[in-house]
Order: structure tokens, then C-alpha cells, then sequence
């Protein structure tokens, strides 16, 4: 009798690929992926059919990383069947986590965004043509993913085991998720709970930083570009750059802000954070060294976009989810 | 019965003045709206945004935050901070479509019970112009999700994915 290795799925919903390119990034740890398990549907490196899917045993794939946010009815369906047909289902990267950067559209009823995307100026349509869910051709009848009026996190269609945020998740906590997972295939092992949040660190970014912290005491908000050059060896929240660090989860080993640029928060709330906005409009308010509301708000003017600040990643995983218009939309 | 719209408000008061204040309109007989839902804090500093976001997103139209005089503070200078949060947190709820209304912080210390029923009144009444939030339903009323809202978002970090962070 042959040994039947367990079977493997990685699949995208709303994302951008990132994602994929960062399993890749584990080098050759990705051979170790081969050698243990049956890679049976991928549908950026292999060539597989819905169908084939459909067919499978209820929990006969093992491990399935789902990386993207629930956008349209297929992104839907195809997080139904792979629940449906896994044992483990990871939330995988910050879109699938917490809808990431295409949850921003949120922000925007769904035919607004379809307009802009097909007709302004980036676009040529002088007759307004739109595309349409289902169309007739000869052959029968054709039909393309219906919109969704927001996007939504995995975990807000379907059970999630475990959560694995960044944007991307950084490989080398990808290749230890991937030796826990083969540990525990060998016995040598157990998962943790369900639910857990994995291939983080348990602090915050800023915990991870070098640069130099002392008492904040913000006078004025600047963007990154207008200060030249930055002080290499400082907090940049210091130095009153809006830095996403202090609501951030720890597990990059703070790679932007030791690069020269701020945190953006793609690795999610810290834990113990229910909602990253909330958290960072704490942290903001509580450095900020003005008393009177005239002075609090013109420090305030420096930070031109703070909802997209607040939840650049996390809007959709938010208590809010959206712009109220987008929930109003037709 | 009339079919005037009533608006739910969740108020957030400190325990050492504006709390004091509630208490004062309210063992000296003052009316006001009773459409306010108090929730004591020990001081406004303790006043996490998250709680306006969820009360907000759980059905309420507007949220009251009261806490003591500038300088008055118990704890020194939290009453700041939280007006601080509040500044920036209007800034937010506008991004995402909220009037900036809907939130509204208030100095009362414990003597100015009268004050506090004021305000609250007028609070009530404003809200009553602006009309039911219903957060996250469509038209029709119905919730665009059926998951309680909110809950999905806490995890928990496992011990055995815990790494060594420098202190």
C-alpha cells in the first residue's frame, strides 16, 4: 500500500496575487510543501476546475490557505465549497484577515466604483457600455460574478480555523506556519486553538522597532515626503510622522520603519485590540501636546485622509465595515 | 402613541463629575429625555473609541460622552485625551459617512445636574432632526450580514506561536 500524502489548496478571492509571490518567497521550503503534501488545487500555479472540487470528499483537504476578501458571489461560493471540503481553512494575508487594501473600497457605493472603473477618465466608453452578469451568445448563456455591495472578511461567510495576516505574510513566518503544520502531520506537534491568530509575534510593531523612543509630544502632523531627510535613529511618530506602529501586530520585525518608512499596519491589530482604528485613534490622541480644540484640530489637519489612516487594512473587519452610502447602495 | 422617531443614545459618564451630575438631575426630580442609556466609566480617559464604534454599529443614533471640566480632572489630564479622541474620532465617522453630529462630548461636574439634563435634552432633540442611523442595513432595513457585528474581529494569540520580543 502506498502512503497518501494529504491533500493541499491555496486559493485567491479578492487580492492581488502578493500573496502567492510571498509562498514562493519561502524558497526552498516550498519543496518541503511538495514532499508532504498533494498540492490538489491552486489555481495560480495549477490548472484545476471548479468541478473537480465540487467532487471531492467533504475534509478531504487538509490544509487550504484562503487568501482574499469576499468581493463578488464566486468569491462566496468558492469559500463555501473549500470550507466545505477542508479540515483546516486559514484566513491567509491581511485581505482574507481583515479585508486590506480592496476593502478601502467600502468607502464607495459598488456603482460608483464600477463607473469609475469603466467610465472616467482612465477609461475610453463613449457608449457607456457596462458589464452585465449574465449575457446570450450562441452557445448559450455566459455569466460573469455579480458584485457584492462591501466586501467582507473570510470569517464573515464562513468558519475560520486560523488567521494569518500581513501584507503579505512575511515568508519567514510562512516557512515556520509550514514546518508547525508538517510537525504536526509527523506527531512531533499540536495545532494550536482555533481560532488562534498565527505566524505573529505577540506585541505590537513598535516593540520590534530600533529606533529610539522618548516622550512623545506632537506639535504637528507631517507626511513622510515633506520632512527631508527623516532622523534614521528616531521614532517616527516622534517626529510627527503618522505611524501605524503602536495598534500594529509585531511579526515583520518592523520592516518599514527600520527601511525609513512609517508602518502602515498591513499585520493587523495587536493583540488584544478589538478594533485597529479605534486603537490608533488612541494612540494619535494621546500624543498629540495640545489642550484647546482650535490647537487639536489644526495638528489634526495634518493628517489629510484619517479614516483611510485608521483603517487603511481593516475597514471590512471594523464594527463599521463601510461607508454608510455603500450599505444604501442598490 | 405617536409615530415620532425616538432616538436611542448611549451616554458615557465619568464617575467622579458628569456620572455625579446624572445623579443629581435625577435625585432633584429635573426631567429629560429618557432616551439616553448611561454607562459609568471611571473617568472619560477610559472612554475607548471602539465603544463608540460599537454602540453606533449596534443600533444606537447617537453617543454622549460627558466627564469633568478641563482641569478638573481626577486623573490629572485623561479629560484631554478623551477630547482629543473625540476631535479625531468625528474625523473618522465622517470618512464613513457619519454625521459628525451623532457624537457629542460633554463637560458637567457633579453640581450642574441641570446642565447635564440640558444637554441631554438638546442632544435628543438633534438626533430626532437627523433621523435613525440603522447602521449597516440597506434600505429595506434588513442587515446586510448575518454575523453579530463586531465579534469576528477578536482573536486570540495562541502561547505556542508566541516569539521572543525584546522587552
Amino acid at each position: 500500500m502506498t502512503h497518501v500524502k494529504p491533500k493541499f489548496a491555496m486559493y485567491w478571492a479578492a487580492s492581488c496575487g502578493g500573496c502567492e509571490i510571498a509562498v514562493l518567497n519561502t524558497h526552498e521550503k516550498i519543496l518541503d510543501v511538495d514532499a508532504n503534501f498533494d498540492v490538489v488545487f491552486w489555481p495560480v500555479a495549477m490548472d484545476a476546475k471548479y468541478k473537480d472540487v465540487e467532487a471531492m470528499e467533504d475534509g478531504s483537504i487538509l490544509l487550504t490557505l484562503f487568501n482574499g476578501g469576499i468581493r463578488n458571489d464566486e468569491n462566496e461560493h468558492i469559500a463555501k465549497l473549500l470550507r466545505q471540503k477542508s479540515k483546516i481553512l486559514v484566513a491567509f494575508g491581511s485581505c482574507a484577515c481583515e479585508g486590506c487594501i480592496p476593502g478601502l473600497a467600502n468607502l464607495s457605493p459598488v456603482g460608483e466604483i464600477v463607473h469609475t472603473a469603466f467610465n472616467t477618465i482612465s477609461t475610453d466608453n463613449p457608449h457607456e457600455i457596462y458589464p452585465r452578469t449574465s449575457y446570450d451568445v450562441p452557445e448559450g448563456e455566459l455569466h460573469i460574478p455579480k458584485l457584492e455591495k462591501t466586501l467582507r472578511p473570510l470569517d464573515h461567510v464562513v468558519d475560520v480555523d486560523y488567521f494569518m495576516p500581513g501584507c503579505p505574510p512575511e515568508s519567514h513566518q510562512i516557512a515556520a506556519v509550514l514546518d508547525l503544520v508538517i510537525d504536526v502531520l509527523h506527531g512531533r506537534a499540536t495545532l494550536p486553538p482555533k481560532g488562534s491568530t498565527i505566524g505573529v509575534g505577540n506585541s505590537t510593531v513598535c516593540d520590534e522597532c530600533p529606533r529610539a523612543r522618548n516622550v512623545k509630544a506632537i506639535k504637528e502632523f507631517k507626511r513622510i515626503q515633506d520632512i527631508a531627510p527623516a532622523d534614521p535613529d528616531l521614532c517616527l511618530l516622534e517626529q510627527g510622522i503618522p505611524c501605524n506602529g503602536p495598534a500594529t501586530c509585531s511579526g515583520c520585525n518592523a520592516r518599514c520603519p527600520q527601511a525609513g518608512a512609517q508602518c502602515i499596519g498591513c499585520y493587523g491589530p495587536a493583540q488584544g485590540v478589538t478594533d485597529y482604528g479605534a486603537r490608533l485613534i488612541t494612540a494619535f490622541a494621546s500624543v498629540i501636546d495640545a489642550k484647546e480644540p482650535e490647537e487639536i484640530d489644526r495638528i489634526l489637519d495634518g493628517i489629510p485622509d484619517p479614516t483611510g489612516q485608521m483603517y487603511r487594512f481593516s475597514l471590512p473587519a471594523s464594527p463599521l465595515k463601510a461607508n454608510r452610502e455603500a450599505f444604501k447602495a442598490k | 402613541m405617536t409615530d415620532q422617531f425616538e432616538p436611542t443614545i448611549i451616554g458615557f459618564t465619568c464617575n467622579w463629575c458628569s456620572y455625579r451630575a446624572a445623579d443629581l438631575a435625577g435625585t432633584a426630580r429635573m426631567k429629560y429625555a429618557p432616551n439616553v442609556r448611561l454607562i459609568r466609566l471611571m473617568c472619560s480617559g477610559r472612554l475607548d473609541p471602539t465603544f463608540v464604534l460599537r454602540a453606533l454599529s449596534g443600533g444606537a443614533d447617537g453617543v454622549m460622552i460627558t466627564g469633568c471640566h478641563p482641569g478638573e480632572c481626577h486623573y490629572i489630564e485623561q479629560n484631554y485625551k478623551a477630547l482629543r479622541r473625540f476631535l479625531l474620532l468625528k474625523r473618522v465617522l465622517t470618512g464613513l459617512g457619519i454625521e459628525p453630529e451623532r457624537v457629542k462630548l460633554v463637560w458637567a461636574s457633579a453640581a450642574e445636574g441641570a446642565k447635564f439634563a440640558a444637554e441631554t435634552t438638546a442632544f435628543v432633540e438633534e438626533i430626532r432632526k437627523l433621523g435613525p442611523l440603522c447602521w449597516g442595513k440597506d434600505e429595506d432595513g434588513r442587515m446586510k450580514d448575518d454575523e453579530d457585528i463586531g465579534n469576528s474581529s477578536i482573536k486570540i494569540h495562541p502561547s505556542s506561536f508566541e516569539k521572543e520580543v525584546p522587552a
